[in-house]
């Protein structure tokens, strides 16, 4: 759970992505390869220390014998069991988990997949017998395959979830893909070992292997894998135990292999594309990223404009912007109430034409929608990306209940400083009620969206007694930032109400309420579906308690941009 | 035209070329225009020959020559007298001479002025054309016009590009040194001193326009050193510091600290501050410059553009202007005459003043500029250091860097437009304008382009276009000797029935000071014609 207060990156963060990214690739760099010389291959294939003795060191065993039946390094090669078996699983948990991590609706997909990757695994085992020729050849070919095509799965179906139309048919594609060369190798293995020990033996050898694989893989995937690597780094690192095994292979099987130096080379060669994958996972979803986020990435993208983070933990997901948590599924419905509600209802008349500037997760839009007089709404957000994910990304959507797609709803992409100024409302056009959710100000960029100038063109925007609700970062953690934005909207005409709301993912929330003339705050709650807004809450949220009242503050203009300096400097403190 | 490596070393030095050069193959150059700036009509009408005598002289009460900031001041001020019998010619296809800006589909943009200061309470024409633009947002207590938020110059204001990273602000302060920082506060106190310094009459030593500026010898005698040797004298040797004031003489001079007037440099920072330890009056801006005072004052007058004056003379019956239009040569009888052109122009077209040119001339010094106009596609990426802001210098380079068009409208993503500045600070203005001569928009972009991509690397990729202008005889300069000398006073006189207006006759080229000549002519015409 992350329980930090919201959006603590210093005001410089998002413009000096570039080189900090730089920078955190360097120690990870090491780090990847001081893991890679721990996975690698010894130079001289040897038995496991608790492997039976059996059949003795290979390399010596095959020049001792050149027998016409080719004796095989058989302990070794029930090792090979484990590790794709464990991988086969881990497969088949990540594509689960990440389908239902972009898809939603973790049991549906969850038994999609373990279906079909069954019934793939079936397809394989069957089409195992069709396969001739030289089987140590095919069982390496076989294990390259795998290595290639799960190593790549996640980091490819992560890359193409923004930009493709039918992702779930590219997940159960390589979900199928996967399945089958998984259940190929089983088969081609267990006739490799054919004639090397006694059939009883073999099955029951393999199988146990197998199933031990299973277990770890079980066993790893939640409590190692997924929280230390990621699923980027998990399916990549598979892709890795692969290749390694069809390298070791390449030795253990030399004798059977026409030309073992070529497949090993191929297998090394695979190998080190993927750890080079490993490596370059940090430009995919940074290592620094994985590190800054207390759960799990499920979503992350870069749009023109920003850096987009949704992560799923136990108690829901969140998103970022930025770095800088914009909500908790958990508790965003304190946040999102007291954001609309207090507005909708200070407006003289049932508002019908709403304007949103900012948030476009959707999420104000949810509570706007639930007013009946409610006709039309405009959201004005700068990001296409933000927007489109709120209505295509099955977590998003179902949380803001689809509003983005409501017919009543149009959405605008445009910066909202130059949308206000270029679109004067026509006459009885104007909006009765205006909800303002944009992040915190720590850029210039944003600070401009908090001036005297932009809120003197709010006006302008607003219908006669019409309301309107501005965030306003927090009281406590940044308190002279929280009244400058008081006193601003003060300076440009303004009749304010402050107000706040404890949100347990951010900390102690303001906002301002406004309007044109002088207005009592609203009392009374409508019976709309509400879990956090009642009478009680309502009249709680417009009493500041003594360490977050009022302070002497400088009014915000264009040209002083003196919110951003307070931010910078309020938010330090916390970090 | 010598090679682009040549080029690229005459105007940015030989580090820069080289390194600009080093890919073997050099690249495609952006596509673009330059424009013109009536240097190729005037040359023709009035350097090299003359329109023949029109047929008829058609009658105004008024003629205005020259439609940039002076004379369509005039004209607007003559407007608001009730004078409308007047009519403005101007050379070029555009109306704003060296104040005027264009439109892109994404943005307006500038293509020479591109700020002014904000007005004192003492200026009240400039109130009063601001209040018309609607751009006065109320006043402050002791009766100061505030301008419109959204006018006022954005926060960060300027930035400045060192050693491979952007730090706020124009000073250098990072690893500025404790002397450093001492000469810079010695250097503010003697500004502080200036602000608030007022002679017998109660004038202040520097303030906007000129004409207003106290004229106590105390003051005026600042004009007989250079910049540079007045800071010298006060053993302010530091290089950042000394940076700064060459960067400023740069920006609104075009010279050096060690050629302009010590009056000049101190007006420069002293002018804009209306007290000791006040905060200097604000920049005020549009994305195109100053090019919406200049339509506005257009909208009063009557224009005429394609308008070549090759002479003015005067005759018992009134003033005569000969033009050159397309249609060839025109006359207009005037009674009043406001010649708003460049003082180098006016000695060669107003007869009485070519019959005196002989005799004596005021020493005048123009300087050449280049302006680049560098349409993006997108943004550069931000790397280390100070966000990006609506002037980004370059410590290191003998250009002004850029300011960028759509900072003020807060466009902050996608498309935009850089406004690139070079000023040829040489002091040898007419040497420099030949050894440029005939280099077209080619070798322009490419020093742009090379001059900036060293703060933006892959520049050149976002780069759609590259417009070019470039100003001959961009601006008057203010070096050592040239503000108070008696002939620049006395150019301001009318002769007869001919007035002049232009900010030459400040000796230095500002908004405000073309802006209060023609003030100051309609004022006299004006009179004029009232009392005739
Ligand atoms: C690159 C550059 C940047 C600048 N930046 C700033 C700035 O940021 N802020 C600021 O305050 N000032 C700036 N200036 C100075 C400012 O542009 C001028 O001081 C001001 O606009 C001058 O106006 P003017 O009317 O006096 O002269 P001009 O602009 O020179 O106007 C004279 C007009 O007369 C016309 N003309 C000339 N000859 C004839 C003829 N024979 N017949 C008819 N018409 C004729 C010309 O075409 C021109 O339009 C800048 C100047 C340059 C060159």
């Amino acid at each position: 759970m992350s329980d930090e207060p919201k959006p603590t990156a210093p005001p410089s963060a998002a413009e000096s992505s570039g080189p900090s990214a730089a920078e955190s690739s360097g120690p990870s760099a090491t780090e990847h390869s001081e893991r890679a010389e721990r996975m690698a291959p010894p130079p001289v294939p040897q038995a496991p220390g608790h492997a039976r003795p059996a059949p003795g060191p290979e390399a010596s065993a095959e020049r001792a014998a050149p027998a016409p039946v080719t004796r095989l390094p058989v302990t070794a090669l029930y090792l090979n069991v484990f590790v794709v078996a464990t991988c086969g699983l881990v497969y088949e948990l990540l594509a689960g988990t990440l389908g239902s991590y972009l898809l939603g609706d973790s049991v549906t997909q969850f038994s999609l997949v373990i279906g079909l990757y069954l019934s793939a695994m079936g397809a394989g085992a069957w089409l195992s017998r069709r396969i001739e020729g030289n089987l140590a050849q095919r069982f390496l070919d076989v294990e390259l395959a795998v290595a290639v095509v799960g190593g790549l799965a996640v980091p490819v179906l992560f890359l193409a979830f923004p930009s493709v139309d039918h992702f779930q048919l590219l997940l159960l594609s390589f979900v199928f893909a996967i399945g089958v060369l998984v259940g190929l190798e089983i088969p081609l293995l267990m006739r490799l070992l054919e004639g090397q020990l006694a059939f009883k033996d073999l099955v029951s050898r393999v199988l146990t292997f197998d199933y031990i694989g299973a277990l770890v893989a079980a066993l790893l995937f939640p409590l190692l894998l997924v929280p230390k690597l990621g699923l980027v780094r998990t399916s990549l690192l598979m892709g890795v135990a692969n290749g390694l095994v069809a390298v070791w292979g390449s030795y253990l099987l030399a004798s059977s292999l026409r030309r073992p130096w070529a497949i090993r080379a191929r297998a090394l060669a695979v190998t080190a594309g993927l750890l080079l994958g490993v490596w370059k996972a940090d430009a995919l979803t940074t290592r620094a990223e994985d590190n800054m986020y207390a759960d799990p990435i499920v979503l992350s993208k870069s749009s023109h404009y920003q850096r987009i983070v949704i992560t799923r933990g136990r108690s829901g997901f969140q998103l970022f912007l930025n770095g800088n948590l914009q909500f908790s599924s958990a508790d965003e419905y304190r946040y999102h109430e007291a954001l609309v509600h207090p507005a909708m209802l200070a407006a003289t008349t049932p508002p019908r034409r709403v304007l949103v500037l900012g948030g476009g997760d959707g999420l104000a839009l949810r509570e706007i929608l639930a007013y009946p007089s409610v006709r039309e709404v405009t959201l004005v957000d700068l990001d296409p990306a933000m927007t489109s994910l709120a209505r295509t990304f099955p977590l998003l959507s179902k949380l803001n209940r689809a509003a983005v797609s409501d017919p009543r709803v149009r959405i605008v992409n445009d910066d909202a400083m130059v949308w206000v100024a270029e679109h004067p409302p026509a006459r009885g056009q104007a909006w009765d009620a205006i909800i303002v959710d944009f992040p915190d100000p720590n850029n210039y960029a944003l600070g401009k969206l908090y001036t005297k100038l932009f809120y003197r063109r709010l006006a302008a925007q607003l219908a006669p007694g019409g309301a309107v609700a501005v965030q306003a970062t927090s009281p406590l953690f940044a308190r002279r930032s929280y009244w400058c934005i008081v006193e601003t909207m003060r300076a440009a005409g303004w009749s304010t109400h402050p107000y706040q709301v404890a949100v347990p993912s951010f900390g102690v929330w303001g906002y301002v309420l406004a309007r044109r003339e002088d207005f009592a705050p609203p009392e009374r709650v409508p019976s709309l579906p509400l879990r956090f807004l009642n009478d009680t809450a309502l009249a709680g949220m417009f009493r500041f308690s003594a360490d977050i009242g009022p302070l002497e503050v400088e009014v915000n203009q264009l040209d002083n941009q003196a919110l951003v300096r307070y931010y910078e400097r309020e938010w330090q403190r916390w970090e | 035209m010598t090679s682009r490596r040549d080029f690229l070393t005459l105007l940015l030095g030989a580090p820069m070329a080289a390194w600009a050069c080093r890919a073997s193959r050099p690249p495609t150059t952006p596509p673009g225009q330059l424009l013109s700036t009536g240097a190729e009509l005037g040359h023709r009408w009035v350097r090299d020959g003359r329109a023949p005598a029109p047929q008829t002289f058609t009658r105004h009460q008024v003629v205005v020559v020259g439609g940039g900031v002076a004379g369509l001041t005039a004209a607007w001020a003559l407007a608001r007298r009730g004078v409308r019998d007047c009519v403005v010619l101007e050379l070029d296809e555009q109306l704003g001479g060296t104040a005027r800006g264009a439109s892109s589909a994404v943005t307006p943009y500038p293509w020479g002025a591109h700020y002014i200061v904000a007005p004192t309470a003492a200026q009240h024409e400039l109130t009063a054309l601001l209040t018309e633009l609607g751009a006065i947002e109320g006043y402050d207590d002791h009766g100061a016009p505030i301008v419109d938020e959204a006018l006022r110059c954005r926060e960060p204001e300027e930035r400045i590009f060192y050693r491979g990273r952007w730090y706020e602000g124009l000073y250098l302060r990072a690893g500025a040194s404790a002397d450093d920082l001492r000469q810079l506060d010695v250097f503010q106190a003697e500004i502080d001193r200036w602000a608030s310094w007022r002679d017998a009459s109660g004038a202040r030593a520097f303030t906007l326009p000129v004409s207003q500026c106290s004229q106590d010898p105390e003051v005026t005698g600042l004009d007989r050193q250079s910049f540079a040797a007045w800071l010298d004298e006060r053993e302010l040797r530091s290089p950042r510091l000394r940076w700064l004031c060459d960067y400023a003489c740069r920006d609104d001079y075009g010279l050096l600290a060690s050629s302009t007037s010590a009056w000049a440099g101190l007006f420069y920072f002293a002018a804009r501050q209306t007290g000791a330890k006040v905060d200097p009056q604000p920049v005020v801006t549009w994305p195109d410059g100053n090019f919406p005072l200049v339509r506005h004052l257009a909208e009063a007058a009557v224009t005429r553009v394609r308008a070549v004056v090759s002479s003015v003379t005067q005759g018992p019956d009134g003033a005569r202007v000969v033009a050159h239009t397309d249609a060839g040569p025109v006359g207009f009888l005037a009674e009043r005459v406001i010649v708003a052109v460049p003082r180098f122009v006016a000695a060669k077209i107003v007869e009485p003043l070519r019959a005196a040119a002989a005799v004596a001339s005021a020493p005048s010094d123009y300087g050449a500029w280049a302006v680049a106009n560098l349409h993006l596609r997108d943004r550069p990426r931000q790397v280390m250091g100070a966000p990006r802001a609506w002037d980004n210098v370059l410590y290191q380079s003998k250009s002004l860097g850029y300011v960028t068009a759509t900072h003020q409208q807060g466009r902050d993503v996608g498309p935009t437009v850089l406004t690139w500045y070079y000023p040829f600070t040489d002091d040898d203005a007419a040497g420099a304008r030949r050894a440029i001569s005939g280099a077209g928009q080619p070798e322009w972009a490419e020093t742009a382009l090379a001059d900036l991509s060293r703060a933006h690397p892959g520049l050149r990729d976002l780069v759609t276009r590259v417009d070019v202008a470039f100003w001959g005889h961009g601006m008057i300069r203010p070096k050592v000797g040239s503000l108070w000398h008696p002939q620049r006073l006395a150019a301001a006189t009318p002769v007869g029935r001919i007035h002049f207006a232009h900010t030459d006759l400040s000796g230095m080229a500002l908004f405000e000071e073309a802006f209060d000549h023609g003030n100051r002519a309609a004022r006299e015409v004006a009179l004029a014609l009232a009392t005739r």
